[in-house]
């Protein structure tokens, strides 16, 4: 059946084409489509009745003439070649090179549905794995197979932030097998630029996936493009044994393709015109990344969602923080005073941290640090309120001492330069330099034994930098 | 006779298939992927399937299984991962890999296992068989002793019981005479559908409060052993640590933790954790009384719907043997959005934010299902139900938070601002309730403290007039307080620092004792009481302020009670040296100028 073309398509609006019905078609089902001109495009059926196919068209439906359009149903869900020749290599959504390279020949295709993986065979992710960002790895610690995402905003670096984190990543101690997969919807082409130079200068060209989808390339393309991708993930992990950090940008640009689509489709809209599925949706995407028992590679994902005006509320962001294990969110405020990376510490949050660190991962007293450091942040920012309306001299002694405590940790902790790599150990320092600012007995979240060792009591006394 | 496959659209199938019942099973294609009948329309069934429907095509074939979704009940659940429709996970990543295979069926208990049975001594052949008496007895684990039931449908004469000794699954223990002169065999298991409540003789009054040895849970929102509770809170609250404590330590015989919809490596954690973490009552591993149903965001959405229910009805079984079962569901809000999405795709009117309209009545029945009762056999049993609510945004007014607010009794709602603190647990004192306090307090009074309620009611009088005092503070600072304002404040940071905040982290402070529980209450009480009292003195509220005890109340609940070592009690001993030796100090300040 493969060899026959089809002229029924009855309608194509919004990225959808109405075809009447061919026997025998399975849902999600690969087509290609051929126009008037000559050009091919590609399409899944998403949805199979004996009145109406419905085929998704990822190159969109402009410039399609109903009457003029052969469509050929490939029997096979829609698949991707594998091998390890996609590192170094630039595809499309669908997995066509956009390098001006030949398109990759392997007799391996697997499904980008992929198939959800058994819980039981999970195997659960605490490798600590050193960012060399302050914010990151002494709050916010990333682990291996851990999916956490970055929230954004327009203008925030959040590009900056991802490219920095895929240059310094490593896991302390060990020089191990890595790849990178990233993938990029709805993106500037200076963006892309901006990374595809930063992976050069790098030197990590070589071992870069990167599925591409660019700002003018067809919306429809963005549904699929995450699925290919995290195929080859897999593919890398799982077959080749490595370790892939998958860098997805932006998941926003995603969700409003799906929105598209599914308006289109005519389903029922949830909130903000999204449909009810979104979280399913979301989900089969981060819950590919993760660990397999027995398997020695890994995925750990780092997604970016930007906040459709900053809110964090917002169907997007909301929903992705329910899936993913934490979320590092950006704020404009700091980026306003020039603090990069511009990271609000109270929001954000890494659900796998407490496996991944302390006494046989990073160091003893991390868990009890990094909730101090909590505490007297949200503290000193509850104080920072307050001299906003009283005014900072009506505060009381150990009041200013937080405030100093605010401005010294988001200036020497927050804030680090762009090419900078700090160990965990100089992190933790840095943490207690800094909570050594403080007043011994407003530090309860540590014991005893830790302020010994490490509380300089001589700091308390002294401005380490002019507030 | 086969039907066919009319329309796919996503999990929804509209297959031509006359004659069948809603709620049979089917299975659809040549994959034979499982579905169920959820509407009939003259000779077209309304299919929802619980896996994938990808590669299926109109014109396939549909046969329908004859029975209902029902799960298999018997020795060998405990310790084990099932999905959403009793598929064992281990099971099937033995035997299909990684990823999760469509149209495999596996039984949920292993077939071939032998268990010990012990007949029950007091039956012999002849006897009257009736609804859930005791056959005999399986231990499925070295804590649980497995109760084999006459299913609730059967009654009858025993016409013979088999001796003590080693059956599989499937081995027949008993024949029974019904009515009609038919003879039922009876085995180890026995399957029940899961959408009908397992009945029972009689309701009864939940007496016992449910201790989890979280102190905000257990000594300021209570919830009793067949009650109902539910955990509203945004993303990053905590809903899920609060869960999982819960599952950890509390003093429940059986607990099921359902994950409906959400991360697969929240699951893992617990898989992995659990078998190593020893249960404070029975001092035996916590896997051998935890049974997980997991149906994960990214596994088919149909199945999440079946899943809460397939774990109710396991916590179910367990009650009919006479145990107190906890099963907590994460998150009833994902088992909604199933509802919403089938609901959508049948072209149901939504109502409130695109749910169905018989979405509240549908959440009041699940959470009917929880109560302490009568068995059928005579015994005492109860099943206590704990739904996560994620509501978008951290709206509380949504319709799943809102529905369930007005349908559970304990409702411990979680607080972003406290998160961000990293105030763990981040139950809100004054949004959370609990209807159970009253009923609670009898029980702590006789065994633990007869003051309980008197120090729970002072507590939270003093939590919810220092968020008064804060608000004042926003607007003026704090020089606008007085000095007995200003230690109310310093009092309540030391209820919420050393008693509320309670790190799941910490070895000592995970699981906190009920006395402990009061003491601690009971020490930062007293502190704020003396320095009330210093302060009627005329001792000046900084130098109360300065006091290094204030810093050791709040790390009281770290420190470990080793032996004869008795850390509140030591402290409430210098606590009363050092107020004494200030009150000595100002009441001759006084007496000077006189």
């Amino acid at each position: 059946m493969s060899g026959q073309e089809y002229r029924c398509v009855d309608a194509a609006r919004g990225g959808l084409m109405f075809m009447r019905p061919v026997p025998g078609v399975g849902l999600g089902e690969r087509v290609r489509i051929r126009d008037d001109q000559g050009r091919e495009r590609t399409g899944q059926v998403i949805r199979s009745a004996e009145d109406v196919i419905l085929v998704q068209v990822f190159e969109g439906t402009d410039h399609l003439n109903p009457e003029q359009t052969w469509v050929r149903f490939l029997n096979e869900p829609f698949t991707v070649p594998l091998s390890r020749e996609v590192l170094g290599r630039v595809f499309n959504g669908t997995g066509e090179p956009r390098d001006e390279r030949p398109p990759l020949l392997s007799r391996l295709r697997r499904n980008v549905n992929g198939a959800p993986v058994n819980p039981a065979a999970r195997a659960y992710p605490r490798e600590f794995i050193e960012t060399g960002m302050s914010a990151i790895d002494g709050l916010n610690s990333l682990v291996r197979g851990q999916k956490l995402p970055i929230f954004s905003g327009s203008g925030l670096p959040h590009n900056q932030l991802a490219a920095q984190i895929v240059r310094q990543a490593r896991l302390p101690g060990e020089e191990s097998d890595f790849a990178i997969v990233f993938a990029a919807m709805g993106m500037s082409y200076n963006e892309a630029r901006f990374f595809q130079e930063d992976f050069e200068a790098s030197g990590v060209l070589g071992n870069v996936a990167m599925f591409i989808n660019l700002a003018d390339d067809p919306a429809i393309e963005r549904l699929i493009l995450p699925r290919t991708a995290l195929t080859a993930a897999e593919y890398l992990a799982y077959d080749l044994d490595l370790h892939v950090l998958v860098v997805i940008t932006d998941m926003t640009q995603y969700a409003s393709a799906l929105r598209e689509v599914a308006t289109a489709k005519g389903d029922v809209p949830s909130r903000k015109g999204y449909p009810g599925y979104l979280y399913s949706d979301l989900a089969e995407i981060y819950e590919r990344a993760g660990r397999i028992k027995a398997r020695h590679g890994s995925i750990t994902m780092v997604p970016v969602v930007s906040m459709p005006s900053d809110d964090i509320t917002h169907p997007i962001p909301d929903l992705t923080g329910y899936i993913t294990e934490g979320q590092i969110v950006l704020s404009r405020e700091l980026n306003s005073q020039g603090i990069y990376p511009p990271i609000y510490i109270p929001p954000s949050l890494s659900r796998l941290m407490k496996d991944g660190i302390g006494k046989d991962f990073t160091r003893e007293d991390h868990p009890r640090v990094a909730s101090q450091i909590y505490a007297s942040y949200a503290r000193a920012l509850e104080v920072r309120n307050l001299a906003s309306i009283i005014g900072a001299e009506e505060l009381s002694g150990s009041d200013r001492e937080y405030l100093r405590f605010a401005d010294a940790f988001e200036q020497q902790f927050v804030g680090q330069a762009a090419d900078e790599g700090r160990s965990i150990g100089q992190t933790l320092d840095l943490c207690w330099q800094l909570l050594s600012l403080l007043p011994q007995q407003e530090l309860t979240r540590v014991s005893e034994a830790d302020l010994a060792a490490h509380y300089q009591a001589e700091a308390a006394g002294e401005a380490p930098v002019s507030a | 006779m086969p039907g066919k496959v009319l329309t796919l659209n996503g999990p929804i199938v509209n297959a031509e298939l006359p004659g069948i019942a809603t709620g049979e099973q089917v299975l659809i294609g040549e994959l034979e992927v499982v579905g169920e009948v959820i509407a009939r329309q003259q000779d077209q069934a309304i299919i929802q399937a619980y896996e994938s429907t990808e590669s299926l095509c109109p014109g396939d074939p549909v046969t329908s299984l004859g029975h209902p979704l029902s799960v298999e009940l018997g020795p060998g659940l405990l310790g084990q991962i099932f999905d959403g429709i009793q598929r064992p996970l281990q099971a099937l990543f033995s035997s299909h890999g990684d990823t999760l295979p469509r149209g495999v069926r596996l039984d949920a208990l292993e077939r071939e296992r032998s268990w010990c049975f012990t007949p029950d001594p007091g039956l012999k052949s002849g006897d009257t068989i009736r609804p859930g008496m005791i056959l005999g007895t399986v231990p499925e684990t070295e804590t649980i002793e497995h109760r084999v039931l006459v299913p609730p449908n059967i009654h009858g004469e025993l016409m013979e019981l088999a001796p003590a000794g080693d059956y599989c699954l499937k081995g027949v223990i008993a024949h029974v005479r019904g009515s009609g002169g038919r003879v039922h065999e009876l085995r180890l298991f026995h399957r029940w559908p899961v959408r009908t409540p397992r009945p029972y003789e009689r309701r009864d009054h939940a007496v016992a409060p449910l201790l989890t040895g979280q102190r905000i849970l257990d000594t300021f929102f209570p919830l009793l052993k067949g009650g109902k509770g539910a955990v509203p809170g945004p993303f990053g609250a905590g809903k899920t640590m609060v869960q999982q404590q819960i599952a950890r330590w509390a003093d429940a015989d059986i607990v099921i933790y359902v994950g409906c919809g959400e991360r697969g490596n929240e699951l893992v954690d617990i898989l992995e954790s659990f078998p190593k973490l020893t249960d404070p009552h029975s001092g035996r591993s916590l896997m051998e009384r935890t049974l997980l149903v997991a149906n994960t965001s990214n596994m088919p959405v149909v199945a999440r719907e079946a899943s809460i229910y397939v774990g109710v009805t396991l916590a179910e079984y367990y009650r009919d043997q006479g145990y107190d079962v906890v099963m907590v569901a994460d998150s009833t809000s994902r088992w909604a959005e199933a509802l919403r999405e089938v609901g959508g795709r049948l072209g149901e009117m939504p109502v409130e934010e695109g749910y169905p309209a018989y979405l509240a009545s549908r959440l009041a029945a699940f959470y009917e299902r929880a109560g302490r009762i009568e068995t059928q056999g005579g015994r005492r049993g109860s099943v206590t139900l704990i739904g996560a609510v994620s509501p978008p945004g951290g709206d509380f007014s949504e319709p799943v938070t809102s529905h369930t607010k007005d349908i559970v009794e304990t409702f411990w709602a979680l607080s972003k601002p406290l998160a961000d603190a990293r105030h763990y647990p981040a139950v809100d004192w004054i949004d959370s309730f609990s209807g159970y306090a009253a009923t609670a307090a009898r029980w702590w009074e006789k065994e633990v403290d007869p003051e309980w309620a008197d120090h729970r009611a002072r507590a939270l009088a003093l939590l919810s007039q220092a968020d008064e005092l804060t608000r004042i503070v926003n607007l003026v600072g704090p020089e606008a307080l007085s000095p007995a304002q200003r230690w109310a404040l310093e009092g309540a940071d030391l209820i919420k620092q050393g008693v509320l905040q309670q790190s799941a982290l910490d070895p000592v402070d995970s699981y906190c004792p009920p006395a402990k529980q009061v003491a601690l209450l009971r020490a930062m009480l007293q502190f704020y009481d003396d320095g009330g009292e210093l302060l009627d003195l005329g001792v000046p509220v900084q130098e109360l302020l300065r006091l290094p005890l204030l810093a050791q109340a709040r790390r009281l609940k770290n420190l470990p009670a080793e032996g004869d070592a008795d850390p509140i009690a030591d402290f409430i001993e210098q606590l009363a040296t050092e107020t004494g030796a200030l009150r000595m100090e100002y009441a001759q300040h006084e007496e000077k100028p006189a």
